[in-house]
């Protein structure tokens, strides 16, 4: 499957500023890996050492979190949009 | 029954007409106790539109200082209060717009100390905070204390906003169950931020409060809106509460406030 994944601003400096890519996979753990080999140093960003996401950032598909869903082995079909949210803080300063 | 003042049906005649506000909506606002963390580039547009829309008691958490390079995003300060507490600067604004707001100020850094005091006595709390220590410990404070978290921030060209409602909804920490470890994520000024992206979001923080206030509308509970300045599209992803979250899950884990480390050095 191809799909769209949408790259937050912070990661995007591993996707020559590219804040949508296309990634393959048939499920979202095989999804990391591609991104991995496509744009080195992605899923380290993403992921714990164990390969599971890490706390501060969520991964969706389409409008819902794939914790609860299937997690990473939650499957992905055509059409279907992947992002990636991390928690930001900025506000005030 | 609402008892307004001649200058006040005139004041706020466009509420008044509205039928989703009318007489019963204004007086609702001008009753409203609404807590803003930070005077800064969220709390400035929220706060600033909160007062023109009459919320009747606005307390303002801040302990800085207006600074130069404040002001190409936190309008409710001005060149001539550089150097002047944000909380001072802010109420001067407020008051000048509209008298009918009763401003409290409180110059302090929010700790797990002060921060069951300063949540007391209101009903919303908007977070315009700069960093996830304070983030995490709003967001405790509002799950132990059953306090609505209308909740902003902004990073570059993108921002994002929900509501966090203890009584119908996900809290930031099912979200997200703990702070990033420092280095992992770009936090405060690091990278900048386009200034009117701080006016989106705080704005939207603004609308979620006065929905929140009047009892209409759907708030954004549940959602979470993300706003990508750069390519003008605005998406909303789905929340939903998670029974192991470590707050406010079946079985919290966390039972006590928790002052994390201040990932920001300058905050």
């Amino acid at each position: 499957m191809s799909v769209k994944v949408r790259i937050p601003t912070p990661l995007m400096k591993l996707t020559n500023n590219q804040a949508e890519v296309t990634a393959e996979g048939g499920t979202i753990a095989d999804l990391l890996n591609n991104l991995e080999s496509q744009f080195a140093g992605m899923k380290e960003r993403i992921c714990e050492e164990n390969g599971a996401p890490r706390r501060f950032i969520n991964i969706y598909l389409n409008e819902e979190d794939i914790r609860f869903l299937d997690g990473d082995k939650t499957k992905i079909k055509d059409g279907d949009e992947v992002s990636i949210i991390p928690a930001i803080a900025g506000g005030a300063v | 029954m609402t008892d307004f003042t001649d200058e006040q049906i005139e004041r706020y005649s466009r509420h008044i007409i509205l039928p989703e506000v009318g007489g019963v909506g204004q007086r609702k606002m001008l009753d409203a106790r609404v807590l803003m963390i930070g005077a800064g580039g969220l709390g400035s547009p929220a706060a600033y539109y909160l007062a023109a829309a009459g919320i009747g008691h606005l307390g303002i958490v801040d302990f800085d200082t207006v600074d130069l390079s404040n002001l190409q995003r936190q309008i409710i300060h001005s060149t001539e209060r550089i150097g002047m507490l944000k909380t001072e600067s802010a109420k001067k604004t407020i008051t000048a717009l509209n008298p009918d707001v009763n401003v409290t100020l409180y110059n302090e850094r929010i700790s797990s100390e002060n921060i069951r005091e300063l949540f007391q006595g209101y009903d919303y709390i908007v977070d315009g905070s700069d960093n996830f220590a304070t983030r995490f410990l709003i967001n405790d404070a509002c799950v132990m204390m059953n306090k609505i978290n209308i909740h902003g921030s902004i990073f570059r060209f993108e921002g994002q906003a929900t509501v966090f409602n203890p009584q119908d909804g996900p809290c930031y920490r099912c979200l997200y169950p703990e702070p990033p470890p420092p280095g992992l994520v770009p936090n405060c000024q690091e990278g900048g931020v386009l200034g009117v992206l701080a006016g989106i979001i705080g704005n939207i923080q603004a609308v979620e409060t006065l929905k929140l206030v009047l009892g209409i509308g759907k708030s954004l509970s549940g959602q979470l809106l993300i706003y990508d300045a750069l390519n003008t599209e605005f998406r909303k992803l789905t929340l939903k509460r998670d029974i192991h979250c470590p707050v406010c899950g079946d079985n919290p884990t966390i039972k006590e406030l928790i002052d994390y480390e201040e990932i920001c050095g300058t905050a």
